[in-house]
């Protein structure tokens, strides 16, 4: 079935078996590999992609669902010779290891700090009538669906209160 | 996945319809449950009908001073919604204990409701399951059970529904609305709208075949202090062991609704009359006719202690 879609800015239309997720139209179809597939079942946040500006996880969802809709991920926010804040902020920290999470965690991490910034609220908001803010215990709440194996949470959560002080 | 055909609705009544018309079809919104199980083989549709374009994502204010939340309504949008947040803070709080922003920015109200049990057995294709297969038995009597339900289940199932949402709009007396594929609406009290499993526990909402979820309605505000509070094995992105959706007023008196013990969102009514003598003649009413396993008796005092918990927090 056909599908069309906006990628990283770039119109693109696809002839797809309906049982295609995004995240398999995205690296087996666009050659779009930044974006891992982790677990595929929505349980390691590897896949995460920004769909119209909300971080989503590609796996758990099908191409076709997602006609006209304006995809982001990885290699649409920043490049080698030019980084996305974020992603120079996870280099400076040492937040990664093997680096298999991190196109995921950096994804979320940018959705993170705008759904902060939204006055969307978590689990650890204390006071759902206040806005909330960027703290520790915001960051790894809101982070909990990014797991990183090698363990480089604390330097994940730094780079991410250093993007968030800066853009404050 | 199996092979499937593949289809976008253009109206409520056009997808219950096509429903109606493709035999193993189901609805597909946000995904996040289905295509999983889709994947393990565990849900095996011929036909997908995607709703995502229908105009059922908005939340309104009913006639009776009440919210009519739309169907397609993102579990991050309700959560975030002011009036949600300030009138219905138990709602809120639920959706917000629930999976992580990233499957939240994308599972929908009615899609939370008809979540599919985690039961580690309906989820292992090697093992007879009752819910995934009718008549091959029940794995989880005799196997792991620490997480499966104490009260409310069967010789066929011990599984539990998952969702924290629906917990929440069981204190809410809420509403399920619905279309049927020959055009007729109804609403269910979401009391009556899960089932406990008897002899048929894949059989798990009042639903008919092809009807379709289009809103959820709460009744006004009832005030009081309204608390969420979940025990489980992980400080984040788990499913329940233990929860607790209450709405205690000044006077004592409220609502109790219990999650991750049932095959349902557990609300006794008459155990409420017992809120004003606190958490433990409260959980001996909700929970009299519990049958735990060996496994999971543990979640008999847990409830106890986290509703005592949850009354201390709502009293101040």
């Amino acid at each position: 079935m056909p599908v069309s879609l906006e990628v990283n800015g770039r119109a693109v239309s696809l002839t797809l078996d309906p049982r295609v997720t995004l995240l398999d139209a995205l690296r087996e179809h666009l050659r779009l590999t930044g974006s891992k597939k982790g677990c595929d079942h929505g349980q390691c946040g590897a896949c995460t992609v920004l769909v119209n500006g909300r971080r989503i996880l590609s796996c758990l969802t099908l191409a076709l669902m997602h006609e006209g809709d304006h995809v982001t991920t990885i290699e649409g926010l920043g490049t080698p010779d030019d980084l996305h804040p974020m992603q120079a902020a996870f280099v400076r920290h040492d937040g990664y290891q093997c680096g298999y999470c991190t196109p995921g965690q950096i994804i979320s991490a940018v959705a993170t700090l705008d759904e902060i910034a939204a006055g969307i609220p978590s689990h650890a908001t204390a006071d759902l009538l206040a806005a909330p803010q960027v703290t520790g215990p915001e960051i790894r709440e809101r982070m909990s669906g990014n797991l990183c194996r090698c363990g480089a949470y604390s330097n994940i959560v730094d780079a991410i209160t250093e993007i968030a002080g800066s853009q404050g | 996945m199996r092979p499937f055909t593949f289809e976008r609705a253009r109206s409520p009544a056009d997808a219950a319809a096509s429903a109606a018309r493709h035999p193993g079809a189901r609805f597909i919104a946000g995904g996040t449950n289905l295509l999983d199980l889709m994947k393990l083989q565990i849900e095996t549709p011929l036909h997908l009908i995607d709703i995502n374009a229908l105009a059922l994502d908005r939340i309104e204010a009913t006639a009776d001073g009440g919210l009519r939340i739309g169907a397609l309504v993102r579990n991050t949008d309700l959560a975030a919604h002011e009036g949600v947040r300030r009138d219905y803070g138990v709602l809120s709080r639920a959706l917000l204990a629930g999976a992580t922003g990233t499957l939240r920015n994308k599972a929908t109200t009615a899609g939370n409701l008809l979540q599919r049990t985690r039961c580690p057995y309906f989820y292992d294709t090697n093992m007879p399951c009752n819910k995934r297969e009718p008549g091959s038995g029940c794995s989880a009597l005799d196997g792991v059970s620490r997480g499966l339900a104490v009260v409310g289940s069967s010789e066929a199932c011990i599984a539990t529904h998952p969702s924290d949402m629906a917990v929440a709009m069981r204190a809410l007396d809420a509403t399920v609305e619905t279309i049927k594929p020959d055009g007729a609406t109804r609403a269910v009290p979401i009391a009556e709208f899960h089932r406990l499993p008897g002899d048929t526990p894949h059989i798990e909402t009042a639903l008919e075949p092809g009807e379709l979820i289009t809103a959820v309605a709460l009744p006004p505000p009832t005030g009081g202090t309204q608390v969420y509070r979940k025990v489980r094995d992980r400080a984040s992105y788990a499913f329940a062991l233990v929860s607790v959706a209450a709405i205690v007023r000044r006077d004592g008196t409220g609502r109790v609704a219990l999650g991750g013990v049932a095959h349902k969102p557990w609300r006794v009514e008459a155990a409420e009359a017992e809120l004003p003598r606190g958490a433990k003649p409260v959980a001996e009413r909700l929970l009299a006719d519990a049958r735990p396993t060996r496994d999971n008796a543990f979640k008999l005092p847990l409830v106890e202690r986290t509703l005592a918990a949850v009354l201390a927090e709502a009293r101040g």
